[in-house]
Formats: C-alpha cells, structure tokens, sequence
C-alpha cells in the first residue's frame, strides 16, 4: 500500500477561513480596547457616584451603563479586560514554561528524576487546578502575585506529559543518535536537536491552555476568590452584577459576552495554527 | 511484449487508466495497463516505490481512493465486465471471488478481535449457515499450515507472529474459495526465513485449488521463486511483460535490466588477510530493561559477542529482526554503557571512556543509519548538517562549511544542495547527504547499520557503490549491519551471522556464504529468494 | 497482567501519598493546626488537647505519621463553623453532586459521542461543520457566564428561578456538561475518523464485509479505546464545573461547601474535600486503567 503515488497537499499560505479572521480581528479590537479603551470615558473604574447607580447602557456620560455603586461599566471593563489579559498570558506562559522544561528534563535525565518528575504529574493530574487553587486560597493571603502563580500553574502537567513524551519519541530519531555520534554535547543534542522539533507540541497546548487560563481566572474571580478589590477583572464584574441579573442584566451579560468572544477567538485561531503546524509535522515525517 | 498469455484467463485487465488528481506528482498513477491472470497461475506484477503497482491491484478489488478516477480501460472477471469503483456490487466478489492480502497481516486483523470472530465474520456476511461456520474455518486455518488450528482460533492479532498472521490473512482470504488471489507485497514485512515459508505456501496453494494470483512486489528474487509470468511497471506503465523465464534471462528493457542487475549485486574480491586490530569487541553484553517495578522485564539484546575490524576492511554483521545487531552497533558506537565486555579503539580501552578520550573516538567511528528520514535533522540546512561535526571538534566554520560542499559533491549532490533542507531530498539522495555528514569527520571506520535497507533496490545498487568507492577513496574500515546477505555479498570481506543476540558463525564472505557451518546460516541462505535463480546467474556470468 | 495491576496500585497509593503529604506540609505553613481544627469558641485545654492528640510537641516525623495515622482511622476533624465532623457534613452533600454530576456526564456521553460519531460518518457536510462549531462553543463557553443565562431565560420566559435544591436538575447538568459535551464531540470524531480508515477496517472491506458492520464491530470498539481515558480526565473537569456549577444554581452540593469553605477559611473542611477529590480522581484514573483490561486484549498480555 505504500506505492500509491500520494497526491500532494494543496493549500495555499493565505487560505484562511474567514471563522479565523474573524476572531484574529476580535483578539486585535479586544487588546486596543483594553489598551486604549480608557480613552473612550471620563470615569475611573473606581470612582463612585451616588446619583448615577444602576443606570442602563446608552445612558449620557455612562457608554455601558453604570452598577449599583454607581461606576462606569465601561471604564470596569477596560481595566477588566486589562488584568484578563496580563492574568491569562503571564499565567500561560508559567505553566508552558514550567511544565515544559521538566517534562524535556525527565525525558532526558531518565532514572530517578523523571520518576519523581512523572509522580508530580500524576499528583497534579489527580487535582483540578481549582480545588488545588482554592485550598491554596484558603490557607494563605490572597494576593495578586500568589493568584497569578496558581493561574498559571494550570495545566503544567499537560505540558510535562506531552513534552515528555515527544523529547522521548525525538531523541530516537537517527538524526540524534547521528549528532551523538558526532560528539555533541547533550546541551547541543538537547538546544539544536531535540528542542526545534519539539516546540510545535508546546505552541499547539499553548493554543489550548490559553483560553483554558483566561477561563480559570474570570471563573475563580467570579467565586470572589480571585481577583481582589480594589482591581477588577472581568469575572469579578460578572459576580458583582450576578444579583441583578433581572434588572441590570448588563452587569452581567457584557462582561460575560466579552470573556465568551475572546475564549471563542483565541480558540478559533487556536485550532488553525494547529491545523497548520500538523501538515508541517506530516510533511516532514 | 512477445506473451502469448493465458489460454483462458480468469481475470482480463484492459487498457486500464487511473488519473491522479491534478496536485499529483505525474498525470497518471497507471497508464494504459493490460494484463491477464490464467488459473492455477501466479503473475507477478513488479515495480518500484510509486510505479503503480497498488493502484492496479486497487481498482480490480473495486478500492480506489476517492481521490483517483478510472479514465479508461476496464477488468473482466471470468469473461464479464466488473462493476464500477466502490460499487455495492462488489461485496459479494470480494472474499468469494476476488481476495487480498496485504502487505503487513498484524495492522489488516482488528487487534480486538479474536482471530476466530473475525474469519467467522467473513462467512457470515458471505451467507454461510452458523452451523458450518467454525468446522470451515478451522479447517482453513488447518490448511495454511498453522500448527493448533484451536488456540489461533482463540487467539487475538498480537499473540501471533509475523509469519503467522500472514498465514492467517490468507486464510482468511481462502474461506470461500475465490478463483483470484490479489497478494500485495505479502512477505516484505517478513524476515527471509519466514518469506520463504509463505511463498511456498502461496505456491502450494494455487496448485491445489487452481488460484490466479496476482503477485505485487519489489523483489525479483521473490518473481524468480514463485512468477509463471511477470509483468515489469514502471512510472504507471507496463515496460515489460513475458514468462517468468522469458523476462528473467532475457530481459528486453533497459529499465528491466537495470532492476534485475540491482537484485543481484557482485560479490567483491579484496584477498589480503586482516593484520591489525582497528576496532574490537570483546566478550560485549547488552541488556535493555524494560516496564515498570513489577513488570520489568530484561530483554538481553547483546550476549557475548567479540568481533574485530582491520583497518581498511568491512566486516558485515548479518541477522534478522530481533537478533540484536543494532543493539551491537550501538554499542561499538559508545551509546550505550554495556553490562560486560569491552570496546578497543587501536588496542585502547574505550569501554569507559569520557571526556577527550571519547571525543577523539567519536572523530574516528562514523555512524550511517537506516531511515534516512529520520537521519537529517528537519530544521538544518544541508550545509549545517554535514558541517556540524567538524564544528564541534573545533574546525573554523568556513573551513568545514567548504569541506561540506566538496564532500557533497563527491557524494553524488551538488553544492546548491547545501542550502536546501533534508525535506526536500529523495531517501536515496538523503543516505548520501548522511554519508557525507559521516565521511566529514574523516573516520576510520564507518558503521553502516541497515543503511540501505529502507532504499529502493536500484537505489540501493547506488548507495552500494557509493560506500565502496568512498572506502577506495578514503581507505575507512566498513561494519556493514544487515538483514540481507545479498548485501553482504556485495560489500563485505567478513561475514558475521547474529541470532538471538549471539553470534552463531563468523568467517569470509566466501566461506560463509559457499561453505557455512552454522545450521542457522545454511536457512538463511536457502531462505534467500530468489536463490536458485541467482545462483545459477551468478556463476554463468 | 498481575504486574500491570500491581504497578497501577502502587502508583495510585503513592499519587494519595504524595498528595496527603503536600496537604499535611501547608497547613503546617499556615499557621496552628489545632486551632484550625476545633471549633473556634472551643476552650483553650481543647485546644491544649489537640495540639497533644495532634503530637504538635512531638518531632515533625512524628507529627506526619500521626497525622497519616488519624486519616486512616477516618479522623478529618471538624467544620470551625458548625463543630460537626467534616465528613458528615460531606456525607450530607454528596448525593446532591451525585445527581449533578452524574446527570451532566450522562448527558455529555450521549450526546457528544452521538454528535462525534454522526459528524465522522458525515465527514466534510455541513453537519460535520456544525458539531465542530459546537464543540468549539462549548469549549469556549464559560459555565458560569451559561448558567446566568439560563436562569435569566427561564425567569423572563417562563417565570421560574431554575436552581436552588428543590431545582430540576436538568438545567446545571446541562451546565456542567456542556464543555464535556463539546470535547467527547471532538475526540469521538477524531478517533473514529482514525480507525474507519484504519489497515483492518480497508482489510474488512476487501473481504465484503459491508459499511455499517464495519463501522459498528470494527472501526467503532476501536475508537472507544482512547475515549475510555478522555472520560476519565474529564472527570477532573467536572469536578472543577460543578464547583462553579453549584454556585451559579445555588445547588446544595460539595462544590458549593467548597466555595463556602474557603471563603470562611474553615480550614478541615477545605482539608477534607481536598483530599476526597483527590481520593475520587485517583480511584477513576485506577477504573479506568482497568478498563482497559476488559477491553483492549493488547493490554491484557502484558
């Protein structure tokens, strides 16, 4: 069967589904707005006023309508969508990297390190990283610097599972056992060989972790054990506007609706950069 | 094309087209094909990787991929036209008249499946009664040979061997007595012992129940053993087609004649004894441990194996898979920390070695592997990869990027090659991008473990030639690590016989090919397709 | 295969072990232990008491290997707040998340697999464009932010709050299960898309066999191989779902204990659920491990 002259693959650099631009168009206007939205109103997010509470979208002076303290929505979701932002890339990149270097680490080290590095993960694996989240909450102070780390401690073991995995599957591939040969040093193996062909598996749980984070931090500052007051992020708008949610439905709905695009796009675009990354994968096996 | 074919033949291929789809490589998988298979008669289609030869056996079973079209010609099957591709009418001649084997019988069985459930299967859906269902495939399994028709009925795919599953796939294909067998590649998955076997049973079987078989293969050794008559593919297109006879000793076309010149490599005289010791084994073990705590298991790969290589010579390792000759090959390459025994480099101990003394190993002991796929780096250039070895001994950049070049060239490439990146390669052109990488290092030995096993046989001839011409020009000793003792002919001096992880014969090539004391190696040989043949070829030449 | 079980045991006792003994390292970070684990009007000699049950003297090997000793014998402590044994309190929750939980992971079985499955067979139609879509939906769609808006049609359109414990369940299992839904969607079309074109399943067709048999009795046990493990990690999700689940549908359940827990800093309690999360997880992980002996023979041989 393996004769079948293969037809090969035809798309072409910039065949892009309009789903895709769509969403990358998205993500764009979402960080400009928390970049920039501020500009779009005269209010701090903080400030109160006793006279304006609970006003509708579309209101004069309130864009988005105000809540029962009387702030501006729009200028809480600027700065909502900002700590959203920092939260969900720092906290991704955390765990990448994090789970990432052990899991390259056990493959490579074998023995007694990657034993004590596989029952890490299967410690972690047994605990969703929010009850692993709120015991830490429990027993220490919340702070923002502790919440970012536990956001971004999420989904590590994923990375160290499959980057295991693939630095294994890599370094028995002849071009390694050929550099060995040569005399390459395991941080020349590791940095020139190993790595560059591995990183794909890393970008494409990237894609997926990402939305996955921005979801953990809106979903823990909803518990109202996330993000703290004074700061904001878009689920603690969300658990603020919860108890009118029949009379002020846009305390709830706009920050909700902006958590649901950006989780929606980032996944979209997620899965076309995964799309792409697998044919090169194919083409080069 | 002086084939007066079949008097009466089963199966008529007419002019047959089957277009690609426009991306393809070539307009045409098959072009204008014409063939015709006789009862009780084994055709042997022949051909290279990408000739085609699927694509025919494909279509007359009804299978294409969507992605190919019949544009022309037709199939008669027992003098009526077969029902276009992918047609509900095919069920009933699939199995009943028509039946396939592949290439590998394990991945063809669903692994959770029980290998009776799934024969019985076959007659089920074929309208056979329950009652007679499981005395009839019983019987089948009887009658290919399998020893303990029960236990392989109760067995799943991975409890059986290679060789049995094979068996079992043409049992399977046997239970409703078709009068056409399509064979695709059966045995190439099969080491040489167990090909010979199968063969036989394919030959015995079409004897007794008068099966047309069309019988695709890469292999002339494999036509010699079991082709009445052989048609030759080449780019979609029948180039030659005859007698078994006919083709083999006379063959017509140029490309033929190449092929067959391929399957049958010279054997090489050097003459002059071994002296000095380059490269020694003594005494080396190997055992890999694999599972956990409670199920580890020690799979000793390497038992006791002692070998030397003379300076300029090539010593060839020969066994079959499982016989731990690449695990040896690691070993002597010092990748690997060996459980007894030791490796001596021009008489010193390098068994421990680390540091300086390693690297100056590593300079001298080159290392060509079987997947040339999997040999590059896919993310280095050409130029990097051949130059990286130099580099990391401290050779200035510029320099050993020149050197690459050169030795590009010299292997058969361009210097435009450097820049471009493995991908972009043929499997052929990458073992010479990766002997050239090896040969930067100005080794003086080279271990070749399988390196042209994974190669098309023409290909192959090329890669051989290649290796002697570079050890004439640079005077390298050669370990030569193979599965086939046609290469070893072609290359070697000495001869070594591996099975099971231990050395079973050792001696010249002339010796251990013409006189081998080892009852292994007398299966080996006579295991070798194509054999008789060969011979006889061979000493008339 | 008694290897394999036995390694499997052993790994899954170690994973508790390991975890215990993290929990047993952060409270001793956190502050007394003892008075964390008594009620918190209790007298000082209670107090007193604890730290000496407790071994909060003893050397800190002594400490750990009491405290393992109390687990054991099913001593968790007690809630600060009601002074009751956190595993009563725990008893008396569970079949509230049971039912949740169960319900959420029925609905996403049948119909994510029903939608993967139809969206495989159909490769390339438009239904197969839209379970892709959902599944992406779904994934996307935080279960808070799905929940609200539940709640806020049910009370606009038909004028009933759909939480609270006399609740129809129906409306948080649908919730909880929604991501689960999308992602067996996804893994049940991938995996079969895998195994239709599999070597044995061609291999059936050339020996006659028709579409829907192979299908049914080969390309489909096949594809529910790998699907047998995505259940099992998806458990871990819906635990984490049904926290937030909970709290949205003020459904009574131990995610919502959680929650109230934490917040209050009812320190045995969150202990507690902690580790019976972990003990849960653990022992699904070991199911579904030997799951795989029933049905994947290919195990069963090593």
């Amino acid at each position: 069967m393996t004769d079948t002259p293969v037809p090969t693959a035809v798309q072409g650099p910039m065949s892009m589904p309009w789903s895709v631009r769509i969403s990358i168009v998205f993500v764009a206007l979402f960080v400009i707005f928390a970049l920039f939205g501020s500009l779009l109103t005269p209010h701090g997010f903080r400030e109160t006023s006793m006279f304006d509470r609970l006003l509708p979208p579309g209101s004069p002076e309130y864009l988005l309508g105000t809540d029962a303290r009387g702030r501006d929505l729009l200028a809480r979701l600027v700065t909502g969508a900002q700590i959203t932002l920092v939260v969900a890339i720092a906290g991704t990149l955390i765990g990448a990297v994090i789970g990432s270097l052990l899991g390259i680490v056990a493959a490579a080290r074998r023995g007694a390190t990657e034993a004590v590095i596989v029952a890490a993960i299967d410690v972690q694996a047994s605990l969703p990283i929010i009850v692993v989240a709120l015991f830490m909450l429990a027993m220490f102070d919340n702070s923002f610097a502790l919440f970012l780390l536990l956001v971004g401690l999420n989904g590590w073991e994923v990375y160290a599972r499959l980057m295991r995995g693939a630095t294994l599957s890599a370094q028995e591939n002849g071009y390694v056992t050929a550099v060995r040969a040569l005399g390459a040093s395991p941080v020349r193996v590791y940095l020139r060989h190993v790595l560059p062909n591995i990183l794909n598996v890393a970008i494409v749980q990237f894609t997926v972790n990402l939305p996955l984070t921005v979801l953990l931090e809106t979903a823990l500052s909803f518990l109202g054990l996330g993000v703290q007051p004074p700061l904001t992020s878009l689920g603690q708008i969300m658990s603020e506007g919860r108890d009118r949610l029949l009379t002020a439905w846009w305390l709830t709905l706009m920050p909700g609706a902006l958590i649901f695009c950006l989780a929606l796009s980032i996944s979209m675009i997620g899965d076309w950069v995964r799309d792409r990354l697998d044919t090169t994968l194919r083409s080069e096996a | 094309m002086a084939d007066a074919g079949p008097s009466d033949p089963l199966l008529t291929v007419n002019g047959l087209s089957v277009a690609l789809p426009p991306s393809g490589d070539r307009a045409e998988a098959v072009s204008t094909v014409s063939l015709e298979i006789g009862r009780s008669e084994v055709l042997c289609l022949v051909g290279e990787s990408g000739s085609g030869k699927t694509v025919v056996g494909q279509t007359i079973l009804g299978m294409l991929p969507r992605a190919l079209t019949v544009t022309a010609g037709d199939v008669h099957f027992e003098g009526s036209r077969l029902p276009p591709q992918r047609d509900a009418a095919y069920r009933v001649l699939r199995s009943a008249k028509i039946a396939t084997i592949f290439q590998d019988a394990t991945a063809s069985l669903d692994p959770v499946q029980r290998i009776g459930t799934q024969l019985d299967e076959i007659l089920e859906v074929h309208g056979v009664a329950r009652a007679e269902r499981r005395a009839r495939t019983l019987e089948t399994l009887g009658s290919v040979a399998l020893k303990d028709p029960e236990r392989i009925y109760r067995a799943y795919p991975h409890q059986l061997s290679g060789g049995q599953a094979q068996r079992v796939v043409i049992a399977a294909a046997l239970l409703l007595t078709p009068s056409v067998l399509i064979a695709d590649e059966p045995t190439t998955a099969l080491d040489v012992t167990t090909q010979a076997e199968i063969l036989a049973l394919i030959d015995r079987l079409r004897k007794e129940r008068g099966l047309g078989v069309l019988f695709i293969t890469h292999d002339f050794g494999v036509v010699a053993d079991i082709a009445d008559r052989v048609a030759v593919m080449k780019d979609g297109h029948v180039v030659e087609q005859g007698s078994a006879a006919d083709v083999l000793n006379r063959p017509q076309d140029p490309y033929t004649q190449k092929l067959l010149a391929a399957a049958q490599p010279r054997m090489r005289h050097t003459g002059q004894a071994a002296r000095d010791h380059l490269l020694e084994a003594e005494g080396v073990s190997l055992t890999y441990h694999v599972g956990g705590i409670f199920n580890r298991r020690d799979i000793r790969a390497v038992r006791d194996v002692s070998l030397s290589v003379a300076p300029g010579r090539t010593v060839a390792v020969v066994g079959e898979s499982g016989s731990g000759k690449s695990s040896l090959a690691r070993c002597l390459l010092r990748l690997e920390e060996l459980d007894e025994g030791a490796i001596r480099f021009r008489g010193t101990d390098l068994t421990h070695a680390k540091g300086g003394a390693l690297r100056s190993f590593r300079k001298a002991v080159q290392v060509v592997l079987q997947d040339p796929y999997a040999a590059l780096n896919p993310r280095q250039t050409i130029r990097s990869a051949v130059a990286e070895g130099p580099i990391i001994h401290g050779i200035p950049r510029a320099e050993a990027y020149a050197r690459a070049e050169e030795l590009l060239v010299l292997t058969g490439l361009s210097v435009q090659a450097a820049d471009r990146y493995p991908q972009e390669f043929s499997g052929g052109q990458r073992q010479r991008i990766c002997i050239a990488r090896a040969l930067a290092m100005e080794p003086e030995i080279l271990i070749a473990d399988e390196a042209v096993s994974a190669l098309d046989v023409s290909i192959q001839a090329q890669i051989l030639d290649l290796f002697a011409d570079m050890q004439r020009t640079f005077g390298f000793a050669m370990l030569f690590i193979t599965h086939d003792l046609r290469v070893a002919r072609a290359i070697s001096d000495e001869i070594l016989v591996m099975k099971a992880g231990q050395v079973v014969e050792r001696g010249s090539a002339e010796q251990v090919l013409h006189a081998p004391s080892h009852a292994y190696t007398r299966a080996l040989l006579q295991s070798a397709p194509g054999q008789g043949f060969f011979s006889e070829a061979g000493s008339a030449a | 295969m008694t290897g394999y079980i036995l390694s499997r045991l052993i790994r899954a006792a170690l994973t508790l072990l390991i975890t215990v003994s993290l929990v047993f390292v952060f409270i001793r970070f956190s502050g007394d232990p003892a008075a964390a684990l008594v009620p918190p009007d209790a007298p000082e000699e209670v107090i007193e008491q604890y730290r000496q049950a407790m071994g909060l003297d003893q050397p800190l090997w002594k400490q750990y290997s009491g405290y393992i000793g109390g687990i054991l014998q099913g001593d968790f402590g007690y809630s600060v707040h009601t002074g009751r044994a956190v595993e009563d309190i725990f008893l008396e929750r569970l079949p509230f998340t049971l039912r949740l939980g169960l319900s959420a992971l029925t609905i996403a079985l049948v119909f994510g697999i029903g939608l993967g499955v139809v969206a495989a067979i159909r490769r390339g139609t438009a239904i197969d464009r839209i379970v892709m879509g959902f599944s992406v939906f779904a994934f996307a769609m935080p279960n808070f932010l799905f929940g609200l808006v539940l709640i806020l049609v049910g009370a606009l359109v038909f004028q009933v709050f759909l939480g609270g414990a006399d609740g129809w369940v129906l409306m948080p299992a649908l919730t909880l299960g929604l991501a689960a839904m999308g992602s067996f969607a996804r893994f049940a079309r991938s995996s079969l898309l895998e195994t239709i074109n599999a070597p044995y399943v061609r291999a059936a067709e050339a020996r006659g066999v028709p579409f829907r048999r192979r299908i049914l009795r080969h390309a489909a046990p096949n594809a529910a191989i790998p699907l047998v493990t995505l259940i099992g990690l998806s458990l871990g999700s819906l635990i984490a779902g049904s926290v937030v689940t909970e709290q949205v549908f003020a459904w009574p359940g131990v995610g919502q204990l959680l929650v109230r827990s934490v917040a209050t800093r009812d320190i045995a309690t969150v202990q507690f659920l902690v580790l019976a999360v972990a003990a849960t997880m653990v022992v699904a992980n070991l199911v579904v491990d030997f799951l795989y002996l029933v049905i994947d023979p290919r195990i069963r041989a090593k």
